[in-house]
């Protein structure tokens, strides 16, 4: 059996007093897609960000790709190089243009030359479907094409795992449906990914399990099927029946 | 107090005493005006004209103080600032410390305080280490502790680096935490991402009062007045107080010394605002 490609073993977390994740054990295999639910200040983004190292956690392991991220003599640098993230703010380097923004790690962590690093941008640009936006500036998009442009720069690093924290939650309504389009097409790709969204037609469409997090533990760790029909327990229950709908 | 009255309503009627069209700025002209006043002093009385010659070597090492020592400043300023926004407590206790120590005394002070305390010491210092391990271009460096004009290059860029270093601390602060960690997570490392991120973004929040800061320091190298030494190096304000305690021409000296400091300030805040034009993208 292959090893999983994120492993998570008794994660523990403080911000200060506050308790964030509290051991915290779990681990997705490649090509699987995660989808984590929760109310808020459960400790999802903390997971999220405990993956890629903007956290570190006080105790317990993360092993990415079999690489140690929480072992201090980790390069943490060469592990983001393989775990994209996008955030639900988007964060787009507003001083570079769409195309800027896709190509500036290109060159310097993954060190291609310009022409190669544009000509991978504009076909992301394209399959995320903005291959018009190349010379734009961030603030010239809708939110919706920003959240993409965001997507294709995480992509240009070639990721082995795609992290999403609430990625459609800064969005207008009618903007959502294109991002998530693009994070199934990714899916269906068999990219491996972990997806913090409360957007439950996503998590039926894609997702392999579904983890429903409280108060920095694990609370549920099943399939879509399962979750949405018939949850172990109670909790899980009353945050679905405030969700759905 | 009727007159009070009175001239509150005139205020209020006309809106000012004296009908001036409010469009033009009248503290220019009136600049404009004196300046061609004195010019014309100094182009028929041989006294400004002398004035003037005696001054020119100033102005000449007041320009070159204030260059150098902000170009030093900056690079003070800047380490200081990143120190100020470490999380190694190491680096930033240091960091507070030049910051707010500096902050804490007056400027002239610091200036003495360089010139006649610290750079004495350090200099000393190098030639005994110099001596020691039996190298004397090191004691040839040590020049800086010992030069006039370095020495209050030295002190002008160790004082204003503290001011910078709040400046660059305040602007890299105003990039939202998401700009970093945005890089951080593409596999760039922290300088990485200063420099290719968030520096280049600050520098729009940051370049206006690095360039009142200039202009501010162009004023306070008078203060090297006080830690000069060699009279042929020394810049405009010494020169001024030589002059007029040679000649006792205390009016030429000081309207000189005074319109010469305006004119190099008003000169800089021109280049200032072009500079300044020319950075800021239109958002
Ligand atoms: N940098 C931080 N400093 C202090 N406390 C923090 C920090 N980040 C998170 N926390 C706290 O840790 C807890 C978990 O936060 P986290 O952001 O992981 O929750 P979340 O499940 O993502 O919530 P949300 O749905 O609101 O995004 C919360 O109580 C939060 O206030
Ligand atoms: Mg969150």
């Amino acid at each position: 059996m292959p090893k999983p490609i994120i492993q998570i073993e008794d994660v523990h977390k403080h911000f200060g007093k506050v308790y964030a994740l509290r051991g915290v054990s779990i681990s997705v295999d490649r090509g699987e897609v995660l989808v984590v639910i929760g109310p808020s200040g459960s400790g999802k983004s903390t997971l999220l960000r405990c993956i890629n190292g903007l956290e570190h956690v006080d105790s317990g392991n993360v092993v990415v790709d079999e690489i140690p991220v929480t072992r201090s003599t980790t390069n943490i640098n060469a592990v983001r190089a393989e775990v994209g993230i996008v955030f639900q703010q988007f964060n787009l380097f507003p001083h570079l243009t769409v195309l800027q923004n896709i190509t500036l790690a290109q060159r310097i962590v993954r060190k291609r030359n310009q022409a190669e690093s544009e000509r991978i941008g504009r076909d992301l640009l394209g399959k995320v479907g903005i291959p018009d936006k190349a010379n734009s500036f961030p603030t010239q998009l809708s939110g919706g094409q920003q959240q993409r442009v965001a997507i294709a720069r995480a992509l240009a690093m070639n990721p082995r795992i795609m992290l999403f924290d609430e990625p459609t939650s800064a969005l207008d309504p009618e903007m959502i449906k294109e991002v998530l389009d693009a994070m199934l097409l990714l899916a269906k790709e068999g990219m491996t990914m972990v997806v913090v969204s409360h957007e439950m037609g996503f998590a039926r469409a894609a997702a392999n399990r579904i983890v429903f997090m409280d108060e920095g533990t694990i609370i549920e760790d099943t399939s879509p099927e399962v979750l949405f029909t018939n949850p172990r327990e109670e909790r899980t229950k009353l945050f679905l029946s405030k969700i759905l709908h | 107090m009727t007159s009070q009255v009175e001239r509150q309503s005139t205020a209020i009627k006309g809106g000012r005493l004296l009908p001036l069209p409010r469009n033009i700025p009248w503290w220019i002209v009136i600049l404009a005006i004196c300046g061609l006043l004195i010019l014309y002093f100094i182009t028929t009385s041989t006294s400004y004209q002398e004035t003037f010659t005696f001054l020119a070597s100033g102005v000449i090492r007041t320009l070159q103080l204030t260059v150098v020592g902000y170009l030093f400043a900056l690079v003070f300023g800047l380490i200081g600032g990143l120190g100020r926004i470490s999380k190694n407590t190491v680096i930033n206790t240091v960091a507070t410390l030049y910051v707010e120590v500096i902050r804490g005394v007056p400027l002239l002070v610091v200036l003495i305080y360089i010139a006649f305390v610290l750079a004495p010491a350090a200099s000393s210092l190098v030639s005994q280490i110099a001596t020691a391990l039996n190298a004397p271009f090191l004691d040839n460096m040590a020049f800086v502790f010992r030069d006039d004009f370095m020495r209050g290059v030295l002190g002008l860029s160790i004082g204003y680096g503290a001011y910078l270093s709040e400046v660059y601390r305040a602007g890299i602060e105003s990039i939202s935490r998401g700009q970093m960690e945005a890089a951080r997570s593409l596999g760039m490392s922290y300088g990485q991402s200063l420099r290719y991120v968030v520096l280049p973004q600050a520098v729009r929040v940051i370049l206006p009062p690095l360039g009142n800061d200039f202009i501010a320091m162009l004023k306070d190298s008078s203060l090297v007045s006080a830690i000069g030494a060699v009279p042929l190096e020394a810049e405009l304000t010494l020169r001024g107080r030589m002059y007029s305690a040679t000649t006792y021409k205390a009016f030429e000296t000081w309207n000189s010394v005074a319109l010469l400091y305006l004119m190099m300030s008003l000169g800089l805040s021109v280049i200032v605002r072009y500079v300044e034009r020319r950075w800021s993208v239109p958002k």
